[in-house]
């Protein structure tokens, strides 16, 4: 098979914009492995210092919720008010809170 | 992908999507959407990074002949960023379904149409300030409108172009600046070039909006915001102020300032030229395809190496040879 009959894998790119914040998602490379979605990765999601640290992974890889799920999947947590603080009454006039 | 017969879609289903798309939500690539939405988006898409890719090849023309160091830095990081944004429109092109080989292929096939504006060829220096300033800065009044298309992976796409066109658009311009302070013979060389792209800069927006075939499903959609004619008086009003204050002037002379709306009424648009060049017959229309396919079968070598390496690291060897 020719070069051009085979497409280069395609990795979803991660960058971590600065020191201690989380890596976010940024878009996806074609690359025939790891290290070269990497090199991929920084030149066209970090031309401009965007990123600090990149994780690239196999799009393969990923397992989404699906959007038909989203109503079941989630709805666990919609009846736990209990969960915030706003659920719970403080005497008036407590200013701790 | 396989082109799909006229599908009878599930009313209710459509009724839910456009209902999504009037409150305003953002649909992402695994969400249910129409058909036809999908192939909008992608020939809209596609045609959007073809674009960013053939508009390399009027710039990279100069970069060889740059004035000075300074701007020969200035145009390769310019030329690299377009690449990278048609990069970025593949990507999101991809998460509708299609593959980006195919895509390019039909490029390289000379099936897939992009901007018409990159089918005009870059006689002078001045070019280079003509492009980044009047070619970038029409695309970036596009742009900013498709930042916040309904479909989720475009219009982030979108965000990050405009960021980066902003600094197409000033380099371009501090060019026309320079040149319109310069000598008799530079400011008459910025002054042709202005001659020869301010047309096809307002045809960039797209034929009249009683002759857009697809201007009214795509704003039904949200895809798009404003219609081609609304924008493009957005880019006349803007681009007036920038005209005057170096001096020059605009090819022409039925221009018109509308004391009671604020805006520059243009004379007629010569949509004969704007069609002959979409159909193919512009002056550059073979040379830029002809640059592309080089360019292509140029790189094969490197595409081949890089799949051989990736074999052989992982072991399995060259028997798919």
């Amino acid at each position: 098979m020719s070069a051009d009959e085979r497409s280069w894998p395609l990795w979803e790119v991660f960058t971590q914009a600065k020191d201690g914040a989380p890596h976010e998602h940024a878009g996806s490379v074609h690359a025939t492995d790891a290290e070269h979605a990497l090199q991929n990765a920084r030149d066209v999601y970090a031309r401009r210092n965007e990123g600090i640290s990149l994780w690239v992974v196999p799009s393969t890889a990923i397992t989404a919720s699906t959007p038909e799920d989203m109503g079941p999947f989630f709805d666990p947590a919609n009846d736990k008010a209990y969960r915030h603080p706003q659920f719970y009454t403080v005497p008036r006039g407590v200013k701790v809170f | 992908m396989t082109p799909s017969p006229a599908v009878s879609e599930d009313p209710q289903r459509t009724a839910e999507f456009e209902a999504r798309i009037a409150r305003g939500e953002s649909i992402e690539p695994k969400d249910w959407m129409p058909e036809r939405y999908r192939k909008q988006l992608i020939r809209m898409m596609s045609q959007h990074a073809h674009s960013e890719v053939v508009g390399m090849l009027p710039e990279g023309n100069w970069i060889t002949r740059a004035p000075s160091l300074r701007r020969k830095l200035t145009l390769l990081a310019k030329v690299q960023d377009e690449a990278g944004h048609g990069l970025y429109i593949y990507c999101g092109t991809e998460t509708l379904g299609v593959d980006r080989h195919e895509l390019v292929q039909d490029l390289l096939d000379g099936k897939a149409k992009y901007s018409s504006i990159f089918n005009y060829p870059t006689l002078s220096w001045a070019d280079m300030g003509a492009i980044g300033w009047l070619v970038d800065g029409a695309a970036i009044v596009n742009q900013t409108m498709l930042a916040k298309a309904s479909y989720g992976p475009y219009a982030r796409a979108m965000v990050r172009i405009c960021k980066e066109e902003n600094f197409h658009k000033r380099q371009g311009y501090e060019i026309m600046v320079t040149l319109s302070a310069g000598t008799p013979a530079q400011r008459a060389m910025a002054q042709e070039s202005l001659n020869r792209f301010w047309w096809p800069s307002l045809m960039m927006f797209g034929p009249p909006d009683k002759d857009s075939s697809n201007s009214d499903e795509l704003m039904k959609w949200g895809v798009k915001k404003k219609s081609n004619d609304e924008l493009r008086q957005r880019f006349i009003n803007l681009t007036m102020g920038q005209v005057k204050a170096i001096g020059l002037t605009v090819p022409d002379p039925d221009l018109t300032y509308d004391e009671t709306t604020g805006d520059w009424q243009s004379g007629p648009i010569d949509w004969d030229e704007f069609w002959r060049v979409v159909k193919g017959n512009g002056p550059c229309n073979k040379e830029r395809l002809a640059a592309r396919n080089a360019a292509h079968d140029e790189g094969a070598w490197v595409r081949e190496a890089a799949l051989a390496y990736a074999d052989k690291q992982a072991g399995r060897g060259t028997e798919a040879a």
